[in-house]
């Protein structure tokens, strides 16, 4: 796998100075509290995924096991741990989503990318996957996209955003905190 | 329009901005306290309150906080629970994103009673924007004074910060969320002990949901009893809740406790109805964890009378016809939609979240799922329905945490109001709704 494998892995300064500050949260000694902030700045530093490298340096940031990693980053759904496109796209297929017709956007979206949910195009622009509930109900049916959630959808507003995030050369994984 | 405790100011612009919710009485609060109360005077009003956890489980409290054990001297720590994922509710997103500085200052005041020096908000991941939304309300009290050492020259310390989550339902569940905290796998604890007495780092904890934390404030400033006379009985005070799924006008809405279910399906301040003028088929009251019901019993309780908004009137009639408010996650279905296909829906989620401590979760979950998926796509059995309520009933109690339950009552609720749409989709050999 290319990507993160073939380069350095190592934080910008910024990054790292956020991580240093992210660590000073919690009481002394329990520098692990930081690992699921610090994976997220990972994972939109290094292409969007968390290789085993990725995790490896995280472990030596904090001063914990790789294994503590591992088990961390494997068990919360945000982490990617295979390579993925520069524009992932979360379309939410629970309960009142799929009462609003989440399906047909999921259906649409592997239609237009053609792909399936869980794949990203040959191009690697895109990857789409499902996730559960993500608390915007009222205003179903609803993908994440980065930060951003995305209301309301129709297939025609999903083109739309596709035509924009094709246009800007959108990147979904940059550091969440702003 | 009834009283508004949460979102009174809600829709000005920049509320979030500290100098707008400073000019509509924003942490006027904290000064009253910090200059004159003692910790324990604060306790006592949210006791006289009787506010109750809004996460779900309704839990008094002022009892949860008085649990905290004082008789050591290791640090204790309130979090805030803001996992937000119980499905339908989106109620915690909408106050922070909002209004952060009414949390902030519920923190504060939660903090000062409980002797607190340290607290986290616990946001799940996926709501960064919102994370990033109160780091800067967060700052801002800084600042000006309201957080940070000695607060308002009152000796008071308190950090205050905000920790993401990474997409685990299973991290709402309080012991699974400290266990997050503090950087590993969501897994919930045993208990006991409570994180009154053990929790995060060990150390005595409080976990409150968003909008328990946010109506603190409101019963500080204009205390207890006035906070107790709001509402109807035990169920004291306002409540978010968070309205989808097929009605005309879903979106949160704060309304007082013992408000007619009927009133705020139809009514014109509300929901205003169903959507495209289809008829009621069921809704799901408190979140996708609570039993489904039937339109007529959601509308009336058994014995007829009119079903209420509230802890009491919502569980009238055990799980045999009633359900739970739980969290205020209102979901709404109309008469076009596949009850089975609801639940095959759900039981996937549960399945997908379940973190795989307990076999009967882990493994009971997966088997509900694949024999819905059956039901659903004309493959099952007639014995198939009973099979489901017997997965169901073996999972429920018998595990670690709540999920266990949380995935088992709609199945059984559904089985017991819904039986002959299962036997329909077993005799037809597929499913009716699809045309």
């Amino acid at each position: 796998m290319e990507s993160s494998n073939t380069k350095e892995i190592k934080f910008s300064e910024e990054s790292l100075e956020m991580v240093k500050g992210l660590i000073r949260r919690y009481p002394e000694g329990r520098q692990k509290s930081a690992l699921i902030p610090v994976l997220h700045i990972a994972q939109a530093e290094f292409d969007g995924w968390l290789s085993p490298a990725v995790m490896d340096y995280v472990a030596s940031l904090l001063d914990i096991q790789p294994i503590e990693v591992y088990e961390v980053a494997t068990f919360y759904t945000m982490f990617n741990l295979t390579p993925v496109g520069n524009c992932v796209i979360e379309v939410c297929r629970t309960g009142p989503c799929w009462l609003n017709g989440s399906d047909d956007i999921i259906e649409h979206l592997e239609k237009k990318l053609n792909i399936k949910a869980g794949q990203t195009t040959a191009d690697g622009m895109f990857t789409l996957k499902t996730v559960e509930c993500l608390a915007a109900c009222g205003n179903a049916p609803v993908m994440q996209v980065g930060v951003k959630y995305h209301e309301h959808l129709t297939t025609s507003k999903v083109d739309q955003l596709l035509d924009t995030f094709r246009a800007e050369g959108m990147i979904s994984h940059t550091n969440p905190y702003t | 329009m009834g009283i508004k405790i949460l979102t009174e100011f809600i829709d000005l612009p920049d509320l979030n901005r500290f100098e707008v919710y400073r000019k509509h009485g924003g942490y006027e609060a904290v000064e009253k306290v910090l200059k004159n109360d003692t910790p324990d005077h604060v306790l006592a009003e949210v006791k006289i309150s009787n506010l109750r956890g809004r996460g779900g489980a309704g839990f008094p409290t002022g009892l949860k906080w008085s649990f905290i054990d004082k008789s050591t001297d290791k640090a204790r720590y309130l979090i805030c629970n803001a996992d937000e994922s119980e499905p339908g509710t989106f109620k915690d997103r909408y106050l922070m994103e909002r209004n952060p500085h009414l949390l902030i200052e519920g923190m504060i005041l939660a903090s000062f009673a409980l002797g607190v020096q340290q607290s986290f908000i616990y946001i799940r991941g996926e709501l960064f924007y919102v994370l990033n939304i109160l780091e800067k309300a967060i700052s801002e009290a800084y600042a000006k004074g309201f957080l940070g050492k000695n607060i308002l020259g009152s000796g008071f310390n308190l950090d205050l910060y905000c920790h993401p989550g990474a997409g685990a339902y299973i991290c709402g569940e309080e012991t699974a969320l400290i266990e997050s905290l503090e950087g590993k796998r969501g897994n919930p604890r045993m208990k006991p002990p409570f994180p009154a007495v053990s929790g995060l780092y060990g150390c005595p904890t409080v976990v409150n949901n968003v909008e328990t934390l946010a109506s603190v404030p409101w019963i500080v400033k204009n205390g207890g009893e006035a906070y107790s006379k709001i509402g109807i009985g035990r169920s004291t005070g306002t409540k978010l809740i968070s309205a989808c799924g097929h009605l005309k006008r879903p979106g949160v809405y704060e309304i007082e406790l013992g408000l007619p279910v009927e009133e705020f399906i139809y009514g014109e301040e509300y929901c205003q109805g169903i959507r495209n003028g289809n008829k009621l088929k069921a809704v799901v009251a408190g979140g996708s964890s609570v039993p489904i019901l039937p339109a007529n019993l959601i509308l009336k309780t058994a014995k007829g009378e009119p079903r209420l908004m509230s802890y009491e009137s919502l569980q009238e009639g055990g799980f045999e016809t009633g359900t739970m408010l739980g969290s205020g996650g209102f979901i709404v279905m109309d008469e076009t939609t596949c009850i089975v296909k609801n639940l095959w829906n759900f039981t996937r989620f549960y399945h997908h979240e379940s973190c795989g401590q307990c076999s009967p979760c882990r493994e009971g979950t997966g088997w509900m799922e694949k024999i819905l998926h059956r039901i659903e796509s004309g493959q099952g059995k007639m014995s198939d329905i009973d099979l489901l309520a017997d997965v169901a009933k073996n999972i429920e109690g018998n595990t670690i945490c709540p999920l266990g339950d949380a995935s088992a009552w709609p199945v059984r609720s559904t089985v017991r109001h819904f039986r002959t749409e299962f036997e329909k989709h077993l005799i037809e050999k597929r499913c009716p709704y699809i045309k």
